[in-house]
């Protein structure tokens, strides 16, 4: 059939792996609103749902895009959107809804100058903390970040394994240089790929609580229309899913949202390290940077210079443990980012004097090169 | 009245986990629940393929009360949430129940929009000309000269129709009616339900409490009888001259046509796609 991709080879950019990748994990539904330098999601989406059974939608604005995905998971079908910053500030309130509620989804925010209209065609990393913090209201989330094709169509898989194994919204930050490089990519065959569904319950309808607490702190999901019927809503609930206002009902449901992704904290945070064995100095990078960054380190080595980097996959919860064990062995670590410093206050608050943590910034809407971190890893 | 009354409520609400409510005593939004679960029960529908959701508001309040698939999404957001159920699974039965500021002021764009598009959902629009839960403040369709928390003097802006906007967007089925006259309301809400496509059941309602009070009606009683002295049938209406017609509004049917649902559609672009 045409329209059997799993290995065969391709040349992709950023955005389609990411389509290709959610297809791979089981994603079948998607609603998204036109925005450069996301919208080709949207576009294969549209193209490829409908060939395998799935459904797209382009709906009215983000808000309606988030809210659409949102009932789509609730009836048991996983469900995505992809925008970029102007769309993703409009998402703001769904995403918390999302939390509340405890629904898969994956959210893409393929980053563009900002604030505002911003820089549309160029690339940024200025949403970082508002991917965390954006939302109102004190919610924990998952935060993702892509630096390459390969990982376009790989990591989108792993957000939506995450997102259905602890029943959080997950947000994928790509940014334009990602998103529009080309590379060759194989789609690996359907078997390689791990893919991970919600749990469902398996009692009788009438002993279901939507929202009672487990070992994991993740209650099993019934979709809608499965005989299950229950209630849900944004407001703080009890384990049947019925408002409360009782402290004690208050604290044991927040404190649940938190607890999960505590518990399955070292599954999360995914790091990459490269030369990092005998590193006396590292890099600690993200999304397209991570990619320049991989090449200074090779120039540092060429010049003798014992460099290492970390690259950070998981933004959120912040891995603290990666971070913190490069720190302890290297004299210092560089944070390059494509703003003025958000992955390096983290960087700066787990570091309790084990080492020197200098940053790079630039915002006028350019990568930063290999050269540029080259050049500052001699001067650490 | 309707004779099996309290069979329904034993059989639809959640009347051993949920009660009391929230609404003031008198409240339109009781008469809506009320026609909502008669026109479910005439129906035939099976509680387990009926999704019921609702915006925030006093209106919004509903699904927590009756024992379906029930959703209390974000304010205005309620259609977009029935959108995706429906399309991820087009066998349930979709309606939202929106208040009037839900509906045309914050949530205004999806409701144009999912009339345009046409997906087989059902709304029910409670217009109680207010914003009842937030303490009274101007909606939409809060009439011109009134007063309300935020247009303390006197409402300067105009209101919408709702339903005839609903026919200008495009719904397949539009029809509005009272809580004043419920044995209609029942009928409509019924057909709004069993139509393939869009539809809109605008339902003017009594909020004595936020808007009454301030507008000397203070008493259901007394906006129940405004209701009915407003309303003019869709059927006689034209018959009337056009200077009596003024300050009324018309209940019935007013829009009821047939064109492919976005399923429909959907399935056709499917088998496209694979054949490309
Ligand atoms: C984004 C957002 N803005 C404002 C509110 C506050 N709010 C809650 S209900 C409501 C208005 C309700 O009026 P209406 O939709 O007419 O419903 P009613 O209470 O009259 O049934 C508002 C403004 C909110 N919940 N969310
Ligand atoms: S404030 Fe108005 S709409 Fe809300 S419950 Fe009271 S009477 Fe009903
Ligand atoms: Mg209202």
């Amino acid at each position: 059939m045409a329209h059997e991709m799993n290995g065969r080879k391709f040349l992709l950019q950023g955005n389609e792996a990411m389509a290709e990748g959610a297809i791979a994990a089981g994603c079948r539904f998607f609603a998204g609103y036109p925005i450069t330098p996301a919208s080709e999601i949207s576009e294969r989406m549209s193209y490829r749902l409908p060939q395998v059974d799935g459904t797209f939608i382009q709906m009215e604005d983000e808000i309606a895009s988030l809210g659409a995905v949102i009932g789509a998971s609730l009836a048991g079908v996983k469900s995505m959107t992809a925008t970029s910053g102007p769309g993703f500030s409009l998402m703001q309130e769904n995403l918390g809804y999302a939390c509340m509620t405890e629904v898969p989804c994956v959210v893409v925010n393929v980053m563009r100058g900002g604030p505002s209209t911003g820089l549309p065609t160029s690339p940024s990393q200025g949403d970082v903390l508002q991917a965390r913090w954006g939302t109102h209201g004190d919610h924990p989330v998952i935060v993702l970040a892509v630096s390459s094709v390969s990982e376009c169509f790989s990591i989108t898989v792993t957000a939506f394994n995450l997102s259905e194994k602890y029943r959080v919204p997950v947000v994928m930050l790509s940014d334009e240089v990602v998103a529009h490089s080309r590379e060759t990519y194989t789609i690996p065959s359907a078997d390689s790929i791990e893919v991970v569904d919600r749990i469902i319950p398996n009692v009788p309808p009438e002993w279901y609580k939507p929202y009672e607490d487990n070992s994991r702190g993740v209650p099993p999901m019934a979709a809608m229309g499965d005989g299950y019927r229950h209630h849900i809503t944004g407001l703080v609930h009890d384990a049947y899913g019925f408002p409360t206002e009782k402290q004690d009902e208050i604290e044991t449901f927040l404190k649940r949202q938190f607890r999960k992704i505590t518990n399955g904290f070292f599954e999360i945070q995914i790091t990459k390290k490269i030369n990092i064995e005998d590193a006396e100095i590292a890099v600690i990078a993200y999304g397209s940077v991570a990619r320049s960054a991989r090449r200074a380190v090779a120039m540092a080595r060429a010049h003798g210079i014992k460099a290492g980097l970390v690259q950070l996959v998981t933004l959120f919860p912040f891995p603290k443990n990666s971070v913190v064990n490069v720190m302890r062995q290297c004299r210092a670590v560089l944070v390059p980012e494509m703003n003025m410093g958000q992955i390096s206050r983290e960087v700066k608050r787990v570091n309790t004097g084990l080492t020197e943590v200098s940053k790079y910034n630039r915002i006028d809407g350019q990568l930063i090169t290999p050269l540029e971190i080259f050049e500052e890893l001699q001067k650490l | 009245m309707f004779s099996g009354m309290t069979e329904l409520r034993h059989k639809y609400l959640r009347h051993h986990k949920k009660f009391p409510h929230v609404w003031c005593p008198g409240c339109g939004n009781g008469i809506v629940l009320g026609a909502f679960i008669r026109a479910i029960e005439r129906l035939e529908l099976e509680k387990d393929e009926i999704v019921f959701a609702a915006g925030i508001g006093c209106s919004g309040r509903m699904p927590t009360y009756v024992d379906f698939n029930t959703l209390h999404t974000t304010h205005g957001r309620a259609l977009t949430f029935a959108t995706g159920i429906k399309l991820a699974k087009p066998s349930l039965h979709v309606i939202a129940v929106m208040g009037d500021g839900d509906a045309v002021a914050i949530g205004g764009n999806h409701f144009i929009h999912a009339a345009r598009r046409n997906l087989d959902l059902t709304a029910i629009i409670i217009n109680n000309q207010i914003y009842g839960m937030t303490g009274g403040q101007a909606s939409p369709t809060t009439p011109y000269g009134a007063h309300s928390t935020t247009s303390a003097f006197s409402n300067i802006e105009h209101a919408f129709s709702i339903a005839e906007l609903a026919v200008a967007a495009g719904a397949s089925f539009v029809a509005r009616g009272t809580v004043y006259h419920a044995a209609q309301l029942d009928k409509l809400i019924e057909k709004g339900i069993s139509k393939n496509g869009f539809s809109v059941v605008e339902v003017m309602s009594n909020c004595h409490v936020q808007f009454g009070r301030r507008n000397k009606m203070s008493d259901p009683v007394t906006m129940l009888n405004w209701l009915k002295e407003h309303a003019v049938s869709k059927d006689n209406g034209s018959s009337l001259p056009p200077d009596s017609l003024d300050d009324k509004f018309t209940i019935g049917i007013l829009a009821d046509v047939d064109k492919p649902d976005y399923i429909e559609e959907y399935k056709k672009i499917r088998q496209k796609a694979k054949r490309d």
